[in-house]
């Protein structure tokens, strides 16, 4: 079943001058597969990756997740869908330094608001704990190492059961134990919780060890179909 | 709701991370407020005093017979739409006496507006002090009537005012007045009116009303003496002080005495109108320099929500992916500067309280003009009112524009660096 389907995905960047990023993508992504985008620097997969996660709306085609058309949405509904929808993991953490570890994690579950506090709090535990975080769940998220950084943002990508969770370089700022680390979570998330993940990468060893490698060049897709 | 309570524990979590700044930030609104309120205070405890020494030292209406009033020549009557035009023309020669005072006082007094009426006979006189002629005035009263209108009683000095009333050649006198003469009460003093006419009357008393205007000038004696100097007839009298309830009506109700009785009416706002427009200039001057206070305070806040918001692009950026709309992240810094202009206006109104005691407690001399010990401060709670409002709106309006610019941060911008 599909979780994620785009069709006919074209953009322009403007500036400096009117340049095709993305030529006519067509994508879809299998619910629980642990998918990786690579490619030379500017061959649009970032690119693409920011459409596929709803907050870049400037492009041309269709985009449909978990069922829901997202094409031509206003940003507060998008908003609310990613709220629910989507997790984000990126290359550089991005914790909210004043805020606890715990606080953090349970930041997106708090803003969808269908749970109470108590509840949040025991998944956020859970999702820390999954993690091997749970001892540090009180400190301030800016006392952590970037290792420890990575693993919080994971659990904070998981608070809602996202459909999908994306990431942008998620090992692009890692050691080769911390990658290795997050590599093992997010196969486990696959292979335990059918999770599904699609991460832009560099790293080709992260990558050939995905469940599927879409190549991309010049703004097409040219392997992995 | 919820994502308004979420939205303020962010907003609370920016401000206590960053204490410096935003105490900074909120001292900037507390000193423009505490200013105002202290500022406000004092001008408008001058005001007040101002007004109210106006009412004292004057009725609420005097109507007199104004000679001075221009009048149509006789030879425009004659030829009215004529080319005549006289210039320069000159009053009559006409006695300021208004006639049937007393009858006309009786009739004022039923109406249901007026609280008193009283006649009186004011005069030029000039008070003799060994070979120095010292210029003044002196009025002949009903001086209980007069008491009635302007609580005489509680502005004595030296004496009573029925002394007056037992001593035929007595008169009470202004303390300004006395100090000049170097008199007390139980001394004589030697007057003279401008036709000449001598007299020497004892001093059964001394008033202070509190303006050097007055004190410095006036004295009070018997309708019949004062008559007696001026070698007038017992109807003679030249004005009539009309009290009302609500001096406030003074300015609409004149016209109509004035309509009514055929001589001039005014009111005391006309009369003083020089002392009025004192308030109006400390009214302009307080409000200006608050304002001005207040705009600086918010180019503080708005400089200071700019800085936080560019520091806190990152985090707005990872919001944004996280579900935040652009409306939770405004109202994220929204709540931050309502409540930095909450709390430094709530500073504000403290200090502008504490710095208006500290007004109302110094020393201050009124001097010849003023006869007061302490500036006069006024505490009332509408300014402090004015002054929270003043504050929050100043404040939201300064947190606004920043606000609106977090909102639109695009994201995507910032997390692909």
């Amino acid at each position: 079943m599909s979780v994620l389907r785009a069709h006919k995905l074209s953009k322009y960047f403007y500036e400096p001058e009117k340049f095709q990023v993305l030529k006519d993508v067509d994508l879809t992504v299998e619910r629980g597969q642990f998918m990786a985008l690579v490619g030379k620097s500017g061959c649009g997969k970032s690119t693409l990756m920011y459409i596929l996660s709803t907050m870049d709306t400037q492009y041309q085609g269709e985009l449909e997740i978990a069922g829901t058309r997202l094409t031509d949405q206003d940003q507060n509904f998008l908003a609310a869908f990613r709220n629910k929808h989507i997790g984000f993991v990126f290359q550089f953490h991005y914790l909210l330094p004043e805020f606890t570890v715990l606080q953090n994690v349970m930041l997106p579950a708090l803003k969808l608001g269908n749970k109470g506090k108590e509840e949040v709090e025991a998944n956020a535990m859970e999702k820390l704990n999954m993690l091997g975080m749970k001892e540090h769940a009180t400190k301030l998220s800016s006392k952590l190492s970037g290792g420890q950084q990575q693993r919080v943002a994971i659990a904070r990508a998981l608070i809602n059961n996202p459909d999908i969770i994306m990431g942008d370089e998620p090992t692009g700022n890692l050691d080769s134990y911390n990658s290795d680390l997050v590599f093992e979570i997010f196969q486990e998330l696959t292979h335990t919780y059918q999770q599904t993940i699609i991460a832009v990468t560099h790293d080709a060893s992260f990558a050939k060890r995905s469940d599927r490698v879409v190549e991309m060049s010049d703004g097409k897709i040219i392997n992995g179909f | 709701m919820e994502s308004l309570l979420l939205s303020a524990q962010i907003a609370w979590v920016h401000l206590v991370s960053k204490p410096k700044q935003t105490l900074i930030a909120m001292l900037g609104v507390t000193f423009g407020i505490g200013m105002f309120i202290a500022m406000v205070s004092m001008m408008t405890g001058l005001n007040d005093l101002t007004e109210q020494l106006a009412m004292t030292s004057s009725p609420d209406i005097r109507i007199y017979h104004d000679i001075t009033t221009e009048r149509v020549s006789i030879a425009e009557k004659l030829n009215p739409g004529g080319i005549t035009y006289v210039h320069h023309q000159k009053p009559k020669n006409e006695s300021i006496k208004v006639r049937g005072a007393l009858k006309m006082a009786e009739s004022i007094r039923q109406h249901p507006e007026v609280k008193g009426a009283s006649v009186l006979l004011n005069s030029q006189v000039f008070y003799n002090y060994g070979p120095v002629q010292l210029n003044g005035t002196i009025a002949g009263v009903d001086i209980l009537e007069e008491d009635k209108l302007f609580d005489l009683k509680s502005k004595m000095k030296e004496g009573r005012i029925e002394n007056l009333i037992t001593n035929q050649d007595g008169i009470l006198m202004g303390t300004g007045l006395a100090k000049k003469l170097n008199v007390r009460a139980g001394d004589r003093v030697v007057i003279t009116t401008p036709q000449g006419f001598t007299k020497t009357l004892k001093i059964v008393g001394l008033f202070q009303m509190g303006i050097g205007a007055v004190d410095n000038v006036k004295s009070y004696a018997s309708l019949g003496m004062v008559q007696t100097i001026l070698e007038k007839e017992k109807s003679y009298i030249t004005d009539i002080n009309v009290k009302l309830f609500d001096f406030k009506r003074a300015k609409a109700i004149a016209p109509s005495l004035q309509q009514a009785f055929g001589y001039k009416a005014e009111d005391w706002e006309t009369a003083n109108a020089t002392m009025l427009l004192g308030v109006i200039i400390r009214n302009i001057l307080t409000y200006s320099v608050a304002i001005t206070l207040l705009v600086v305070a918010g180019f503080g806040i708005y400089n200071i929500l700019s800085i936080t918001i560019h520091n806190k692009l990152k985090d707005i950026a990872i919001l944004k992916a996280m579900g935040f709309a652009g409306k939770d992240v405004k109202q994220i810094f929204m709540i931050q500067s309502l409540v930095i202009g909450f709390i430094g206006s709530v500073m504000g109104l403290i200090i502008g309280f504490v710095l208006s005691l500290l007004i109302s407690k110094a020393p201050f001399d009124g001097g010849d003009f003023l006869s007061i010990d302490h500036l006069p401060v006024n505490f009332s709670s509408t300014y402090y009112f004015i002054g929270i409002v003043f504050g929050i709106l100043t404040t939201a309006l300064a947190g606004y524009l920043p606000s609106r610019k977090a909102a639109h941060v695009d994201p995507i911008e910032i997390l692909r660096g």
